[in-house]
């Protein structure tokens, strides 16, 4: 494998982001092309039907498939393909953009993340139901597993837990396309019902619907686009043991992220990363998962990240910022859409156009996500050229 | 030992004891004071019967076991058999014979004389005869404060006999006292009085007389009587009439168990046994469409017969509740969100593909490396070897937590619902639910048994899977 294949090849030079919530009165097509046409905006096509050569789709609940993206921006006579990883669907949806247009077949590319989870009639998600083993289950006691054994290991707490999802709150006030916007407190977070131990309901992320959509092209061809374009400097999908199953797990970490975030760093020729990366999303739908993910990506010494939660490493204006938009926590987490969505955030980071969210001297960006029971790590490191 | 009799022995009480007075709302209605035991909303008589033929076998190779006879009134299926289910959650062999007894409180005893007959014919070596009941009755009627749930396993062999049956004698009746037709939910009973009289105590007393009569004994001669009731009281009227002084009469268990149904009357022999010494004679007789009685005479090895589980591990192992409306719930009688019946069902395909690991809980062994898995693998977690594995039986484990979440959120009867992770003893990890536990004893490291229960009911049929539960030493 040659880690440096991609570095750098493929510049992102249009992004798009409908506003994320329970988007009762919008269809999926709706989102879509909200996202889209704000994407062809910003990158200064007016023609998208010349333009735009392949798409590539991410979504866990899509109704009709690629026909959706499809049909609703009319881009018919090229290939539409969708992807599903889990909650690393959109990441794995840029990551094959990203290889098409570095492979020379391509010269622009789309990449569209969406979902619409709530059509499904369900408040959160539903206990899963496919055989006979291991239900019914929830996806925050999936994610809870790490938490006995670290709170014993590391003397770490719910309250620990419960900074994070007040630092998320504070930062989706500040995105104007967040679901939620309402500052909380630890004692707020600590008082709410509890879903599956230890996590309450401010522990767990905002299942919301949205999309998003990114414009990919050859880094030789990104200036006649925009000056202020976006590198992909390294991106990685990596697969790990089912937790529940895996006869080696220590309950300490998320094993696909070590494994993703080894992979992404030797693309990107990071050796510190939290010198190195100056702006973080990560995938936190629930506080343990972002705080686990804090070490897992070497932002934080195993067993260190209550010390980094308490002094604000990881807030705006601290070292090494995560979740500037408000994470999956206030943003909401449309499952497809949500990888693309941070790039989103990332790129506005980087060019500068993150208002009051603003990162200063951002040049480096890490985007993450981790999905199943969690068994798949996705992560992007975007730069300025 | 040519004589053909019991080998071995197991019992099952469920840990949850519902208080009498919980029933008929707090007010000191009949049925009194006292409690009855309550299968958990995870359990049924399925679940029960294998929890009893686990420990019956605890020490017995279990390839040695060649028959399973299941005795019920309240088995789940109308057509499916249950003794093949509970055969492959006990882990036996595949040509293992099999029958189910039932639809009356008599499918007990009457599936031990068969077991007795086939071994004694030589059809059949070892044969495990359990009867097990969590019967239905109407909500808040004096049948719901009578009812108790519980099951017993008899193992019948030629063998290392701890009580022999040297009399039968069984008879038949046709009496409509207690019943429950296809379209009936819950049991009903003809009026008390009459059912006492005509019903259990004629055949009661034709039964027991005659098996006095060609035993040649006089009632004087017999250490003990335990005989099937259906109250605290209607049998010591039988049996005071032979003779038979209060001090030699087993204890029916009502106020702590309550009618167990098909278990009852082996339950009690099973309490008999327990406390009795070699060289005895235990009058044993049962009610229900007709009447049983036995001459068991106890062996040397009885004083051996005593598992580490038996009746008086399991009286003193109980968990006292009054929530009424907790006891609804467990018997799904009581409006709640939790949808247990709903969805389309489990793939009767997967369930298949599946019944080693979810009915026989077996993991398996790497042969490469000898790293323990579950669920099945084609290629190991460790080595990667491919397809070079052997199963082996976690059920009758012990196992500890290596991590827990308590989810409010899964749609539990009796939330929340306690999921873990265990590693079971050589090292499989599994993800299982925790039950007959409440969060404040879970703990890492703890340990934990398994045990056979229904993980749910989608499609509505019971969905059996194993879930842990702490081990528990209440002695």
């Amino acid at each position: 494998m040659n880690p440096e294949a991609i570095r750098d090849k493929v510049a992102i030079v249009g992004m798009g982001c409908c506003k994320f919530g329970e988007n009762w009165d919008k269809s999926p097509e709706d989102m879509i092309v909200e996202a889209a046409f704000e994407a062809y905006e910003d990158a200064g096509i007016d023609e998208p039907q010349k333009v735009i050569e392949a798409v590539f789709c991410g979504a866990v609940y899509p109704s009709k498939g690629t026909a959706e993206v499809a049909d609703a921006l009319k881009l018919f006579g090229r290939p539409v393909s969708m992807v599903q990883n889990y909650c690393a669907t959109g990441t794995d949806a840029l990551r094959f953009g990203a290889f098409a247009v570095a492979c020379g077949m391509y010269d622009t590319v789309m990449v569209v993340g969406f979902d619409k989870p709530k059509d499904r009639g369900v408040s959160g998600p539903s206990a899963v139901t496919t055989g006979v083993r291991g239900l019914p289950m929830t996806p925050a006691g999936w994610f809870a597993l790490c938490a006995a054994r670290y709170f014993e290991t590391y003397k770490a707490s719910r309250e620990d837990l419960a900074r994070i999802a007040v630092k998320n709150h504070h930062n989706g006030t500040l995105a104007p396309k967040s679901m939620i916007k309402k500052e909380i407190t630890v004692e707020d977070v600590l008082k709410a019902p509890i879903i599956s131990w230890p996590f309450g309901l401010y522990d767990c992320c905002a299942q919301s619907d949205g999309a998003a959509v990114a414009i990919l092209t050859r880094r030789e061809l990104a200036r006649s686009f925009r000056d202020d374009y976006v590198l992909i400097r390294a991106i990685t999908i990596a697969l790990g043991p089912n937790p529940q199953a895996d006869p080696s797990f220590d309950f300490l970490r998320w094993k696909p992220t070590v494994y993703a975030a080894q992979d992404a760093y030797k693309q990107a020729g990071i050796r510190n990363p939290r010198k190195e990366i100056h702006v973080a999303q990560v995938h936190d739908c629930f506080t343990l998962t972002e705080l686990l993910t804090y070490e897992d990506l070497g932002f934080a010494e195993k067993g260190s990240a209550k010390e980094h939660i308490a002094s604000g490493t990881f807030e705006l204006g601290g070292e090494l910022p995560v979740n500037t938009d408000g994470g999956l926590k206030s943003f909401g987490h449309p499952t497809g859409a949500t990888g693309v969505r941070m790039l989103y955030e990332n790129y506005k980071q980087l060019q500068g156009k993150a208002g009051p969210r603003q990162v200063k001297n951002a040049t480096v960006a890490l985007s993450h996500n981790l999905g199943g029971a969690p068994q798949t790590c996705g992560i992007a490191i975007v730069t300025m050229p | 030992m040519s004589q053909v009799g019991i080998r071995s022995q197991g019992v099952y009480i469920p840990m949850l004891r519902l208080a009498l007075g919980a029933i008929s709302g707090g007010r000191k209605a009949s049925g009194g004071s006292g409690e009855r035991s309550v299968a958990y909303f995870d359990e049924d008589a399925v679940t029960m019967a294998v929890a009893a033929g686990t420990n019956c076998l605890e020490g017995i190779e279990r390839s040695t076991v060649d028959g399973l006879l299941f005795a019920s009134t309240s088995y789940p299926y109308r057509e499916k058999q249950g003794a093949s289910l509970i055969a492959k959650a006990l882990d036996l062999r595949r040509d293992v014979f099999t029958a189910d007894f039932c639809d009356t409180t008599r499918a007990g005893t009457i599936a031990l004389r068969a077991a007795l007959d086939a071994v004694r014919a030589g059809s059949l070596q070892q044969v495990l005869v359990i009867a097990s009941d969590a019967r239905p009755a109407p909500p808040r009627s004096p049948l719901e404060r009578n009812f108790g749930d519980a099951a017993v396993a008899f193992l019948i062999a030629r063998e290392e006999v701890a009580a022999d049956f040297a009399i039968h004698v069984c008879l038949a009746d046709e009496i409509r006292d207690i019943w429950r037709t296809e379209h009936d939910r819950f049991v009903r009973s003809w009026e008390e009085r009459f059912v006492v009289e005509h019903g259990y105590g004629d055949n009661l007393r034709d039964a027991i007389s005659r098996c006095l009569q060609r035993s040649g004994l006089q009632t004087s001669e017999l250490d003990k009587v335990a005989v099937y009731s259906p109250d605290a009281r209607s049998h010591l009227g039988v049996l005071r009439r032979f003779g038979f002084e209060s001090n030699r009469i087993q204890d029916p268990l009502f106020g702590r168990v309550g009618n167990c149904g098909a278990a009852l009357a082996p339950l009690l022999l099973a309490a008999a046994l327990e406390e009795a010494r070699p060289g005895q004679r235990i009058l044993w007789a049962n009610y229900g469409d007709g009447a049983d009685a036995f001459l068991v005479q106890t062996q040397e090895p009885v004083t051996g017969l005593v598992r580490r589980r038996g009746v008086a591990w399991h009286l003193a192992r109980r968990k006292e509740f009054s929530d009424y409306d907790r006891f609804l719930a467990f018997r799904d009688l009581y409006p709640s969100d939790a949808d247990r019946r709903g969805g389309q069902g489990v793939s009767a395909t997967v369930h298949f593909r599946d019944r080693n690991e979810d009915i026989s809980f077996h993991g398996q062994r790497c042969r490469r490396c000898g790293t323990e898995q579950f669920p099945f693998q084609r290629v190991c977690f460790q080595c990667f070897a491919r397809d070079d594995f052997e199963e082996v039986r976690l059920s009758d484990r012990q196992g500890k937590v290596m991590s827990f979440t308590f989810d409010y959120f899964a749609g539990s009867p009796d939330p929340p619902l306690i999921v873990t992770t265990i590693e079971a003893q050589g090292g499989a990890r599994v993800y299982l639910q925790m039950t007959d536990a409440s969060p404040n004893e879970v703990k890492l490291d703890l340990p934990v048994e398994f045990t056979f229960r229904k993980i749910h009911e989608y499609g509505g049929t019971p969905n059996y899977f194993w879930k842990c539960t702490p081990v528990r030493n209440p002695l």
